[in-house]
């Protein structure tokens, strides 16, 4: 499929603006079901987004006081952030400990990770009462250093620019610079070690985020191991979202697939599959230990202990068997489903912190149950994401075979 | 490797070292008294509120604040909560020894989650006590979210919203060194005002006096690690509304184990991702 890409060869400015202008129009289909259902909604998210920044946060969002936070932290961000966590697990396996395996897979997936921090992370943008101010602890309006946040707000935008330099290489392909991309190509490992490290931080910060409520959340859900478990399940969480989104993507995106990963990409699933379960297995074992040592049992046979178990039983526990029996039996169906039910169970997982099992006590009648523009203001981010992953993919080399110049090199380089 | 690889190599680790040092969070201030200045605070005894509301209309002038009808007894029906235009509340509590007058407000922590919690140090401890806000402030209601109290409340309405919540009169009293507009009023003196560690002991006295009177239980002396307003009364906190699980342990304290091993892992970690590179490295690269 590389032939329908327009070469760019001439170095000219006037070329370079026509040949964006090309690439900025859209390529397929336009009246396909996706599109006739997430363009409507798009749109009125985006008037929704105004709308909300000029008018203020009580014009869109539910009024629950005593839930500050709702579904753009517990969904978009937290679990956003979660379900990216594929690209710093993947980078640490393809970078760090060179596994050939999981190479055809690795381009989608840092783009992935890249593309769901600027949405997931921006729509902290949303949420803010305040958002003209976003800039304050970059710049330095007080360096609050004591904060949780702090660290968490410095890493999403690190990581923003590690993943981008990870991913640049590509852009510079399409492009067709061939010296910056043999630049930016040599900062990989570099931006891999730093991405790795900052992942490992702020992924277990969104944890550490929440701790200071400890008297808001429910017992059965704090523990002094949130970071830890909020690191751990962000690895299972991530390599679902590739799991899930290679389903999407293999099909969609077929005829751009070289036939290395058609052969392989079966083998990459069951890896998957069989990590996920090995780390689940881990998670798990650490939620029991803290379980046992909180020594909460008799909060099980309440209506939020059923809650936990649907949690931790339902949407861990038998995902994580299912990841095993469709690794014994190659059975890809089996994986899928099971990467479904274990995105679920983040889901829930990061809801039940920030506003579920978070004042637990509190009435059903005076809880934060998100409004209709909320709701389509969370999906709205959800489709940005994908339009812009889908439109990068149709224009760069992504999954398919990037351009034959840049072997040549790569060899050279090595 | 000869000597100049290895003193660049122990002068990065050294430098990391350091930076690690700053990067670290400073240690908590565990008394309530910060370089020699005592926290100041208010003691209100329960057993001395007669539901007046006159603090709550003292609030309201003292800040603009609509001014609340404080002849209407019907806001008594429910416990309210305060909000972005009431600082402070009174509620009414039928208990063990009949009708309680409340009065709820910010409680001035003395090491506060919402102090921790704020990334731009909008959300400020002052030395003299209160916990006071500026305007650099994001708005991301991490404070609201981390408040044991549920008194930082921000003005959703707005479109350019600030925290609102009881400041002690900090920047309209306080400073010109008259005490807080709410204890002026207290015609009963159910609301005194004084340094922290003078209030403990008129409460104590209180208590040994009449130890008939009141439980004995300052509710404020040790609640999440000590607050600058602190209670007494007649009957068990929690049939006056309040939360009587919230530990001794201060806030910010639960989350400082992860904030010290930040810079260790800043260190350590990408040093041990390029062990394992090199580690994994086949003969032929």
């Amino acid at each position: 499929m590389t032939d329908k890409q327009t070469p760019l060869q001439k170095r000219t400015l006037k070329d370079f603006i026509a040949f964006i202008i090309a690439e900025l129009k859209p390529r397929g289909k336009i009246f396909t079901p996706f599109n006739i259902i997430t363009a409507p909604i798009l749109a009125l998210g985006i008037i929704l987004v105004v709308y909300r920044l000029i008018n203020g946060l009580g014009s869109v969002v539910t009024e629950a006081p005593g839930f500050p936070w709702g579904i753009w932290i517990g969904f978009n961000v937290m679990v956003g952030v979660a379900f990216a966590g594929g690209a710093y697990v993947l980078t640490f396996v393809v970078y760090i400990l060179r596994s050939e395996k999981y190479h055809p897979i690795i381009r989608a997936t840092i783009l992935n990770g890249f593309l769901a921090y600027v949405f997931y992370a921006g729509a902290i943008f949303l949420d803010l009462g305040r958002w003209w101010n976003i800039v304050n602890p970059l710049i330095g309006n007080k360096f609050g250093v004591n904060s949780v946040l702090f660290l968490v707000a410095w890493h999403f935008l690190l990581y923003m620019i590690a993943e981008f330099i990870e991913f640049s290489p590509a852009f510079a392909e399409w492009l067709g610079l061939k010296k910056i991309r043999k630049i930016l190509h040599s900062f990989t490992l570099g931006a891999v070690i730093f991405g790795i490290t900052l992942s490992t931080l702020h992924q277990s910060g969104l944890g550490a985020l929440v701790m200071m409520a400890k008297p808001n959340i429910h017992p059965l859900w704090y523990t002094e191991f949130i970071p830890v478990l909020f690191l751990v399940s962000s690895v299972f969480a991530g390599l679902s979202m590739v799991i899930f989104e290679g389903t999407i993507s293999t099909r969609v995106f077929g005829n751009q697939l070289t036939d290395d990963f058609r052969r392989s990409y079966d083998d990459i699933v069951l890896g998957l599959g069989k990590t996920c379960a090995a780390v689940m297995f881990v998670y798990l074992f650490l939620k029991a230990l803290v379980l046992i040592h909180g020594a909460n049992w008799s909060l099980i046979a309440t209506p939020m202990g059923y809650w936990y178990l649907t949690e931790v039983v339902g949407l861990t526990l038998i995902p994580c068997i299912l990841f095993l029996r469709g690794f014994r039996d190659r059975n890809i169906k089996i994986i899928r489903m099971a990467a479904i039910l274990t995105m679920a169970g983040i889901i829930i997982n990061r809801c039940n912190y920030v506003f579920i099992a978070y004042k637990w006590y509190v009435p059903l009648s005076e809880r934060y149950i998100p409004s209709w523009q909320e709701v389509v203001m969370a999906l709205t981010i959800v489709f940005a994401h994908i339009w812009v992953f889908r439109w990068i993919v149709h224009r760069m080399a992504v999954y398919r075979k990037p351009p034959a110049w840049t072997i040549k090199e790569d060899r050279h380089a090595a | 490797m000869d000597r100049r690889t290895f003193l660049k190599r122990i002068g990065i680790g050294m430098a990391g070292m350091t930076c690690g040092g700053i990067l670290a969070p400073g240690r908590l201030n565990a008394q309530g008294v910060a370089e020699e200045t005592e926290f100041l605070s208010i003691l209100i005894d329960t057993t001395r509120c007669i539901g007046c509301r006159s603090c709550e209309l003292a609030c309201a002038e003292t800040y603009d604040l609509p001014i609340p009808d404080i002849e209407d007894d019907s806001v008594f029906k429910e416990e309210r909560r305060t909000t972005e235009t009431q600082w402070t509340v009174v509620n009414r509590y039928e208990t063990d020894k009949g009708t309680v007058y409340a009065v709820k407000r910010c409680m001035h922590c003395n090491q506060p989650a919402c102090v921790a919690a704020c990334l731009v140090k909008a959300m400020k401890k002052e030395e003299e006590g209160p916990v006071t806000w500026a305007e650099n402030c994001m708005g991301c209601k991490m404070c609201a979210f981390s408040c044991p109290f549920e008194k930082a409340v921000l003005e959703t309405h707005s479109p350019t919203p600030r925290i609102r919540k009881c400041l002690l009169c900090w920047d309209k009293r306080l400073v010109k060194g008259e005490i807080p507009a709410c204890v002026e009023a207290c015609p009963t003196e159910a609301l005194v005002f004084g340094t922290r560690r003078e209030l403990l002991e008129e409460a104590r006295t209180r208590i040994y006096q009449h130890p008939d009177r009141y439980v004995h239980h300052i509710y404020g002396e040790t609640e999440v690690g000590g607050t600058s307003v602190m209670y007494l009364s007649a009957v068990p906190f929690e049939q006056l509304g309040f939360r009587t699980d919230l530990g001794t342990t201060s806030l910010p304290e639960l989350s400082t184990g992860f904030l010290y091993a930040v810079p260790i892992i800043f260190v350590l970690w990408p040093a041990f991702l390029l062990g394992v590179h090199r580690a994994t490295q086949k003969e032929e690269d």
